[in-house]
């Protein structure tokens, strides 16, 4: 389990290219023993970050801490963190075994100590029968666990992970989630994995940090983050959601008292930020049921289906034309509507969240 | 081809692979045409009787290349020792070539470096800078050389008058001289295979060095040279090569004492003191030497891989 001490610290991280800020001001603690991933679409300054802390890039203002002490102006090779590369970045000349030791070597230990360890971390990646190959003699997946091997090898204190699953394919990358996770706590240290697939950040995080635009929109547990968005962004980012515009009416000690589209009255949780006046209603759409028309919170007419296998996605429309999607799930007992009926649309308790934008 | 395919689709396969007899002809007789039966007549060649006013009489004789390793006195009637002449030659011109080689992998590397690291757009003015100097003729550029760094040319002239040196430093007819004007014949060749490879180069395999703890030079060492390795060995066979064999600057920018093979060769083919079997046995030897280099290379390669 994820201990409370920190190992890294972000403080007031700012990384500007010229005209265009990257990073503004992001501020973070990563914690001994975490899987911590940082979310978010492309160009919002995940990789940045994670490149500030490896050292590749330079801060502009701020500072990074590794485990108390300041690391922000050290070069990448006098940094105690190991990265795993998008591309993976194997050195093509060498074989498996001779990637792994190499950074081993480059940081004091003898060669037979070297062999032996890098002996070790191939077993743990199961590759051990493999270490005399060349790297483009392996598949996607192999070369996958070589550069975590690499990566792992000289014992850093944290480990980078950059996108290391967008290279393989789908099967591959959900079989090599659960191996990861099961690294991460085997070796006791910090990973800080970088992804833009909330899937994936869901199933391995402790906790996830969303980011976007330069900027951290919330960090928490992946249940925090998916039941308790802070705004807009990341409720709409992470996982499906129906947001509708709504008038709020009051809020009131964290619940909001709205006025929904066709006049119904609700109230649900709100988050902080919220004032009177207009908002956002995020509504996950396995949370909704149907009902009668007119027995429900809302009332809609439904357009069609998407058929999912697992789920059945109804696309229905509301009175005023916004559109919502309901998820079924996909059991014999299940009644699907027909394309053109009229229903009612019943909100779970806590299945609605008002939002700022 | 499966064995047992039928034909037409055998031969349409073929067709696209460029395999066909045909198709194949023209390329054929290229090789035949420019480079082996060139070849085949230089080695023939050394093997006849030479004419006096030049040219040579049908008629097999070893007396080029007996005369090339072996000294048998003024009449040829002594016992046979070793002729130190001609291999001496051989081997300041692989010297002098080696040195020029050497000289434009320092600058070209660094040079081919800075141009590949340049972003897209000024990449190609900076490749289009590096050839400018090879649109003029060679013999112009050599020549040119020659007025600069002669005792009374701009390069002596420029450092009396600063004050540097009291007396031209007599660069020219030395071996240095002859250095120099390979090296700047030849620059490009370097530059621009070294320019091909680092292109291609990974920098995140660069990156991957440092996050392992590897320094500059260590990552240069360890990781960037063996990446650009065949860049740097195209280059280093595209300076050597030519420069062995190279007449002009040898010619115009040293003297006697620099002498090398290109220019022993080139008077062997000029006027009635030449000998043309004498001449073709010399080609004959250095492309031995150069081809047998290059094998060796290939081997090593080939066991590496």
């Amino acid at each position: 389990m994820a201990s409370t001490e920190i190992a890294v610290g972000i403080d007031k991280v700012v990384k500007r290219y010229g005209p265009v800020t990257a990073l503004h001001g992001v501020s973070m603690d990563i914690r001994e023993n975490e899987f911590f991933t940082l979310l978010g679409p492309s160009g919002c300054g995940k990789t940045t970050l994670l490149r500030c802390i490896a050292g590749f890039e330079d801060v502009t203002e701020g500072v990074i801490r590794l485990k108390g002490g300041d690391i922000t102006g050290l070069p990448p090779h006098k940094r105690p963190v190991n990265t795993v590369f998008q591309q993976y970045a194997l050195f093509p000349h060498m074989t498996v075994i001779e990637n792994v030791m190499f950074g081993l070597l480059r940081s004091g230990w003898s060669k037979p100590e070297a062999v032996a360890r890098a002996d070790q971390v191939l077993q743990l990646v199961q590759l051990g029968d493999f270490a005399a190959r060349r790297p483009a003699q392996l598949s996607g997946g192999q070369q996958q666990r070589v550069a975590l091997a690499r990566a792992l090898a000289p014992r850093p204190q944290v480990l980078l992970l950059d996108e290391p699953l967008s290279a393989l394919d789908l099967k591959l990358r959900q079989a090599v989630r659960m191996e990861l996770k099961a690294l991460q706590r085997e070796t006791g240290i910090a990973f800080i994995f970088v992804t833009h697939d909330q899937e994936e950040a869901l199933t391995m995080s402790d906790r996830i940090a969303v980011m976007s635009e330069g900027r951290v929109q919330q960090i928490g547990t992946p249940r925090e983050i998916y039941e308790t968005p802070l705004n807009r962004f990341v409720a709409d980012f992470i996982g499906e959601t129906n947001l509708l515009d709504v008038d709020v009416r009051s809020v009131d000690n964290g619940m909001a008292a709205i006025s929904l589209p066709g006049g119904h009255c609700f109230t649900c949780p709100a988050a902080a930020v919220v004032q009177s006046g207009k908002g956002h209603l995020s509504v996950r759409p396995e949370r909704i049921s149907l009902c009668a028309q007119g027995s429900g919170d809302l009332d809609a007419t439904v357009e069609g289906q998407v058929y999912l296998g697992t789920d059945i996605h109804l696309q229905v429309r509301l009175a005023d034309s916004e559109r919502m999607t309901v998820r079924l799930q996909n059991s014999e007992t299940t009644a699907v509507p027909e394309t053109g009926a009229a229903v009612g649309l019943k909100l779970e308790a806590g299945a609605a969240r008002l939002l700022a934008d | 081809m499966a064995a047992g395919a039928p034909m037409g689709e055998g031969s349409a396969s073929n067709i696209y692979r460029g395999n066909s007899l045909k198709l194949m002809l023209p390329a054929w007789a290229m090789i035949g045409v420019f480079l082996l039966a060139p070849v085949a007549m230089m080695a023939i060649y050394s093997f006849l009787t030479k004419e006096f006013r030049g040219g040579v009489i049908w008629q097999f004789s070893t007396a080029a290349y007996d005369q090339f390793f072996f000294n048998r006195g003024l009449f040829g009637d002594e016992p046979p020792t070793i002729e130190w002449t001609y291999i001496g030659i051989f081997w300041r011109s692989i010297w002098q070539a080696g040195v020029a080689t050497i000289a434009c992998l320092l600058i070209g590397f660094p040079t081919a470096w800075f141009i590949a690291t340049r972003d897209a757009k000024t990449r190609s003015v900076w490749l289009f800078l590096v050839t400018v100097p090879y649109w003029v003729n060679l013999l112009i550029r050599t020549v040119s050389m020659k007025f600069l760094i002669r005792d009374t040319g701009p390069l002596n002239e420029f450092l009396l008058w600063s004050g540097t040196i009291s007396e031209p430093l007599g660069l020219i007819n030395t071996n240095f001289a002859v250095q120099l004007g390979l090296f700047y014949s030849y620059l490009p060749f370097m530059v621009l295979p070294i320019y091909a490879a680092v292109e291609r180069y990974d920098f995140a395999l660069s990156e991957a060095a440092a996050d392992l703890y590897a320094g500059v030079w260590t990552t240069l060492r360890l990781v960037i040279l063996p990446e650009v390795k065949p860049g740097i060995v195209a280059g280093c066979i595209l300076v050597f090569v030519p420069s062995l064999g190279a007449f002009l600057a040898p010619d115009l920018l040293g003297g006697a004492k620099t002498f090398m093979i290109g220019s022993l060769i080139e008077e062997q083919f000029k006027g009635a003191a030449g000998n043309w079997p004498f001449g073709a046995a010399a080609s004959t030897i250095l492309l031995t030497i150069v081809m047998a280099v290059l094998l060796v290379y290939a081997r090593n390669q080939n066991r590496g891989a």
